[in-house]
């Protein structure tokens, strides 16, 4: 029996008005599919639709054509409630600038997410904190912790409801050389041990060489690469 | 699998619990502009509660205070001068009638007791009432009377005086001293020659009576530089020399009527009928119809009391929405975490509604120093008190209200809110 993906996107399309009133097509992806439990990464160049794409991804974007099944559950033609709670619930993100919530502190910005997800559970979100070596900095606010260690607490999060897939935008990007191989063994890891398929974007090649599977997105977005060929 | 559809009831509960999260501590972030918004809708609410409670306790206390009486005869005049002067003891009077007229009424069937009494003295300000000791008789209320708590009742053969309970508290007169009563109902008149002693103390009674001072009518007649004119004619009371009844004269006549009924006929007699007199009956209906002339400044009041509530809605709503700009990004963030647009509305409506709660919860300190300071300025100038722990409906309506205005003007911002652009927050702030 094939191995079911967790993630499966088809034909796949996203354009946006130009200022001049132009339509401009930013991704146009015929197929992708992400197995269970696997890890990919996407190389790709700014204004390539990275973001784009995996925000598509997570529901936040809506295409304006095509469909996005999350464990068989096409999000695209769901409502946005529904979107929300299969975000909450099946998706971990981790983005370049973290994004986390800057009046809680390390643990509330985890249980946060647990609540929108399928509910708190206190000793997870220690324990992932822990997990990702910050059990002394729980009540820590972001401000207060070094970069590394943000990026850290963004990884305990996009971990906090068992996620199905966590995405990646960048994830290293804000961090020196030597805190990048950290986050990025850390991300691999932990995606691993909780069985969490993993898709990262980057356009850094030392985060790219990591990975067994690297593929272009000019290679899977046909709009990146007729860019590239108009270019 | 994770993608199945929650159980019913799971994403309310947690949502709760999130807002129960945020709100708090979107309070505590912008802990500035929250509490002086706060403080606006505490002064909001304080102000509405002490206009409604302050006017419907001062109404009470002027129309159903315990009077004692059901009429008053006086001077031909105003009904409610006659009754300020004679019942509250303010305002000056509206002149004097002949003893023989108290005498008359006095005999009239249907007046179970008629008292004589004259003013035109004071001592520091608080008003002398010569009056008969048939007026420590009459019940004021069920089981009030005037009577002493320490000391006992004048004699009214001699030059001897009883002090309110609120007159003796701001005179400092006790028991066995001596004053000289000042000319004129108000401070600064001539001194008498007379000496007073006072022989009693009032029980308080939270009547304007607490604000008197009680001597004998005779001693009012025979005061130096007072001047009787009963029977029309100029008479000098001397020393050791009765008064005749004709030439004495009152300021005012307080009735109390067996039956209700025998008022109208009273009022026939002496307003109808008759010129020398003016009947105020009932005392309660003139009062009210003071407060139904003044009604205009109290709707004023609650007009400009409404309107400073709008006021403070509107900070609330202009405090909060000017922080939603710098807060789009934590929307997008909590958002793409997967929280619904319901759940970021709702926190902006409960936020609104918090802060407006806060606020008239604290508006009960503002209100209780508004009454607490209002009765003081109100016992000091009517006698009248004010019972500051009196429930009006508005002691509920007005948190509640501002609590419900709090929240709706939130959904404005909260609607700014709901609509935040997802992706395009969650980019890095450069």
């Amino acid at each position: 029996m094939p191995e079911m993906p967790v993630l499966r996107v088809t034909s796949l399309k996203k354009t946006y008005r130009t200022p001049d009133g132009e339509r401009h097509t930013i991704i146009d992806i015929p197929t992708f599919e992400l197995a269970e439990g696997r890890q990919v990464a996407l190389r790709g160049s700014s204004g390539s639709g990275k973001t784009t794409f995996l925000h598509m991804l997570a529901g936040i974007l809506r295409p304006d054509s095509g469909s996005i099944e999350i464990d068989g559950v096409d999000i695209t033609a769901a409502p946005e409630s529904r979107r929300d709670q299969i975000r909450a619930d099946a998706i971990g993100y981790i983005y370049q600038t973290f994004n986390l919530l800057q009046g809680y502190t390390a643990l509330e910005n985890v249980r946060l997410a647990m609540m929108f997800g399928h509910g708190v559970d206190d000793a997870r979100a220690r324990g992932l904190l822990e997990r990702v070596g910050l059990a002394d900095r729980l009540r820590y606010r972001p401000r207060a912790l070094s970069v590394g260690q943000q990026q850290r607490v963004a990884v305990a999060r996009a971990l906090a409801n068992r996620p199905r897939i966590v995405l990646a935008d960048e994830p290293t990007g804000n961090l020196d050389h030597r805190h990048a191989a950290e986050a990025l063994r850390l991300i691999r890891d932990i995606c691993l041990e909780f069985g969490a398929a993993l898709l990262l974007v980057s356009h850094d090649r030392a985060v790219l060489e990591q990975f067994e599977d690297v593929r272009e997105l000019s290679e899977i977005n046909r709009a990146a690469s007729d860019a590239k060929i108009a270019s | 699998m994770s993608v199945t559809p929650h159980k019913p009831g799971v994403d309310a509960r947690w949502g709760v619990r999130a807002w129960l999260t945020m709100v708090p501590r979107s309070l505590r972030q912008h802990a500035v502009s929250t509490s002086i918004t706060v403080l606006a809708v505490a002064l909001a609410c304080g102000l509405v509660m002490s206009v409604f409670t302050i006017q419907r306790q001062a109404h009470d206390a002027f129309i159903g205070g315990p009077v004692g009486f059901d009429a008053v005869l006086g001077a031909r005049g105003s009904k409610l001068q006659l009754v300020l002067n004679s019942v509250f003891h303010l305002e000056t009077s509206p002149g004097n009638i002949p003893w023989t007229l108290y005498e008359e009424i006095r005999k009239t069937p249907g007046v179970k007791a008629a008292i004589p009494m004259a003013v035109g003295d004071n001592y520091r300000g608080f008003r002398i009432v010569g009056v008969t000791p048939q007026m420590f008789d009459i019940e004021l209320a069920q089981g009030v009377k005037l009577k002493p708590e320490t000391g006992r009742l004048f004699d009214p053969t001699l030059r001897e005086a009883v002090v309110g309970s609120f007159a003796a508290q701001r005179t400092g007169l006790r028991v066995g001293a001596f004053f000289n009563p000042s000319h004129g109902v108000s401070e600064g008149g001539e001194t008498h020659e007379e000496q007073y002693k006072v022989v009693g103390i009032l029980a308080p009674t939270n009547t304007p009576n607490d604000r008197a001072i009680w001597i004998p009518i005779e001693g009012v007649y025979r005061m130096a530089g007072h001047e009787l004119r009963g029977s029309g004619e100029r008479y000098v009371a001397r020393p050791g020399q009765a008064i005749p009844d004709e030439d004495k004269e009152v300021s005012a006549v307080l009735l109390k009527l067996a039956a209700p009924q025998f008022g109208a006929g009273l009022d026939q007699m002496v307003n109808k009928q008759g010129n020398r007199a003016t009947l105020a009956w009932p005392i309660a209906t003139v009062i009210a119809d003071l407060f139904s002339k003044m009604g205009w400044v109290t709707r004023i009041l609650e007009l400009v009391a409404y309107l400073v509530v709008l006021v403070s809605a509107a900070a609330i709503m202009a405090g909060i929405y000017n922080t939603i700009n710098e807060r789009r990004r934590e929307f997008a963030i909590l958002r793409a975490l997967g929280a619904r647009r319901s759940i970021v509305f709702g926190a902006i409506v409960l936020e609104s509604g918090a802060i407006a709660a806060i606020g008239a919860l604290l508006g009960f300190a503002v209100y209780f120093a508004i009454v607490a300071s209002a009765a003081v300025v109100i016992r000091d100038q009517t006698g009248v008190v004010l019972d500051i722990w009196q429930w009006h409906n508005a002691l509920a309506l007005t948190p509640v209200g501002m609590t419900l205005a709090g929240a709706i003007v939130g959904i404005v911002p909260a609607v700014k809110a709901y609509s935040t652009d997802v992706a395009g927050n969650l980019a890095p702030q450069t």
